[in-house]
C-alpha cells in the first residue's frame, strides 16, 4: 500500500466500534471518529443528576474511546433531524421505541453528509462496529445490505468485525485493506470481542452487552408514549426527552403530569425548569420539587399538591404549606393534607 | 489573539462539548475560550475533547455550582 487511505468511523462509545477502528489502524488506515447525539444517548452525566449516582464515573464513552484509540472525534448534534427517524421509522420499532434499523441508516448517511460538508480532504470509506446477529433488529445478515444501500454508502461501508461474512467491499477489492486480516464475528456472544479487546490491551471499556440508546429501555419508552398520549400529538422537544429521564412521573389526569424529584439532586436539576413550567414544593417541610407538564385545571392544583406532599417529610402532618408557582406570576401558598399511600394510585405511575 | 466566552449553562453533556467544538471551529490559533457549564461532567469531557483535538485547557474553576473551563485553541 503506497497511498495512506482514510476512513471515518461511527463511534458509539461501546466496545465494537472501538475494536473496528483498532483492526483497521493495525493496517495503517488513518481514522477519525464521528458520534451522533440524538438526545436519547445514555450518558453517565444524566444519571449523575441523582444523589445516589454522584460518585459514579463521569465520562463520555465516545470521547474516552477516541482518546484510547488516539483518533479525533467529531460529535454532531442531530436532535432535530432525529425526530423524523423516531417518529416515522420506515422499518418500524424494536421491542420498545427503538427504531434501530432506520437509526443505523440515518447515521451512516449522516456521516457521509457530514464529511461532504465539513471535511476538506474527505474520507475513502466508512466503518462501523456492526456484527451480524449482535442486535436483533439492526444487525442481521439481511439488514447489512439494506443499511449500505439506503444510507448511500453502498460498497464503501466496511464492517471490520464481520467483513468475512459479507461480500467484499470496495476497500477490500481495491486492496486498501487486507480482507484476510478482518474478522468473521457473528451472533450475540461477546467472547470474540472480549478476546480481541484483551489482545489489544483494552480495559475499562463500557459494558460490552449494553446498548447506548435509552429508547431500548422499556420504562423510558412507556414514558415517551405517555407524553404523546397526554399531548395528543407525537412530537417532542429536547426538554421533554431530558425530563423523561428525571424524577417519578405520575399522571393523575389526562391533561397534566407531575414530575416529582426523587432526591435533592433531581430537585436541583428540576429547579432550572421552573422558569418554563408550573411547580409545586413544600414550604414548611422538606420535600421534593415537582414540576407540572401539561395544562392543569385550577381546581386540580390542590389535589396535585396533596400528591406531591406524599413524597415529602410532612406527609403525616395534617396541614402542610405548599407553594404553587406559575412562571411569570406571584407564588401561591396552598394548605393541604398529603394523600395516603393508598390514595396515590398505581395506575398514575407512568 | 482574542478571548471569548461560551455559555453552556443548563446543558447536559455532551451538549457543552458540542457547543465548545462548534465555537472553536470559528476561532483561530491562540484564541482563548472560556466555557461556563453547570453539568459537572463537563469537567472531564471538555478536557478530554481538547486533548483529542489538540487544544490546551489552561484553567478549570468550580464555583457556586458552575464550572468554567478555559481553552487555548491550538490547531
Amino acid at each position: 500500500m503506497t497511498q495512506k487511505h482514510k476512513a471515518i468511523a461511527l463511534i458509539s462509545g461501546g466496545l465494537d466500534s472501538m475494536l473496528a477502528v483498532r483492526v483497521l489502524q493495525e493496517q495503517g488506515i488513518e481514522i477519525e471518529g464521528i458520534n451522533f447525539y440524538t438526545g436519547f444517548c445514555i450518558e453517565g452525566h444524566t444519571q449523575a443528576i441523582r444523589n445516589q449516582d454522584k460518585e459514579k464515573q463521569k465520562r463520555n464513552n465516545a470521547l474516552w474511546v477516541a482518546e484510547q484509540l488516539g483518533i479525533k472525534l467529531h460529535i454532531v448534534d442531530v436532535i432535530q433531524e432525529y425526530k423524523d427517524v423516531l417518529l416515522n421509522p420506515k422499518y418500524g420499532y424494536g421491542t420498545n421505541m427503538n427504531p434501530c434499523l432506520d437509526c443505523k441508516i440515518f447515521m451512516v448517511n449522516k456521516a457521509i453528509q457530514w464529511v461532504k460538508e465539513n471535511h476538506e480532504s474527505g474520507f475513502d470509506f466508512i466503518i462501523t462496529g456492526e456484527v451480524i446477529g449482535q442486535r436483533p433488529m439492526s444487525q442481521r445478515m439481511h439488514t447489512m445490505p439494506i443499511i449500505a444501500k439506503e444510507s448511500g454508502a453502498d460498497d464503501l461501508l466496511l464492517r471490520p468485525l464481520c467483513a468475512k461474512n459479507l461480500p467484499a467491499t470496495k476497500p477490500e477489492l481495491e486492496g486498501w485493506v487486507d480482507r484476510e486480516q478482518l474478522h468473521g464475528f457473528s451472533g450475540r456472544g461477546r467472547k470474540p470481542q472480549m478476546a480481541l479487546a484483551e489482545k489489544y490491551g483494552f480495559t475499562g471499556y463500557a459494558s460490552p452487552a449494553g446498548g447506548c440508546c435509552i429508547l431500548t429501555d422499556k420504562n423510558y419508552s412507556a414514558k415517551l408514549l405517555d407524553l404523546w398520549d397526554g399531548r395528543g400529538n407525537r412530537d417532542y422537544e429536547m426538554d421533554d426527552i431530558m425530563l423523561l429521564k428525571v424524577g417519578r412521573h405520575l399522571r393523575p389526569k389526562g391533561n397534566y403530569k407531575l414530575i416529582i424529584a426523587r432526591d435533592a439532586g433531581e430537585s436541583q436539576y428540576l429547579e432550572d425548569y421552573r422558569r418554563d413550567y408550573s411547580s409545586i414544593q413544600a414550604i414548611n417541610h422538606n420535600g421534593p420539587l415537582a414540576i407540572i407538564d401539561g395544562d392543569i385545571a385550577p381546581e386540580d392544583v390542590e389535589y396535585a399538591a396533596s400528591i406531591v406532599a406524599r413524597y415529602g417529610q410532612g406527609r403525616d402532618v395534617g396541614d402542610i404549606e405548599m407553594s404553587y408557582s406559575v412562571p411569570g406570576q406571584l407564588m401561591e401558598t396552598l394548605h393541604i393534607t398529603a394523600l395516603s399511600s393508598e390514595q396515590v394510585l398505581k395506575d398514575w405511575h407512568v | 489573539m482574542s478571548s471569548y466566552e461560551l455559555d453552556a449553562r443548563r446543558m447536559l453533556c455532551p451538549m457543552p462539548v458540542i457547543k465548545t467544538q462548534n465555537k472553536v471551529k470559528e476561532l483561530t490559533v491562540g484564541d482563548i475560550l472560556g466555557v461556563i457549564c453547570t453539568d459537572p461532567g463537563a469537567l472531564s469531557d471538555i478536557p478530554a475533547w481538547a486533548r483529542i483535538n489538540g487544544h490546551e485547557v489552561i484553567d478549570t474553576v468550580e464555583k457556586e455550582g458552575e464550572v468554567i473551563i478555559t481553552i487555548v485553541v491550538k490547531s
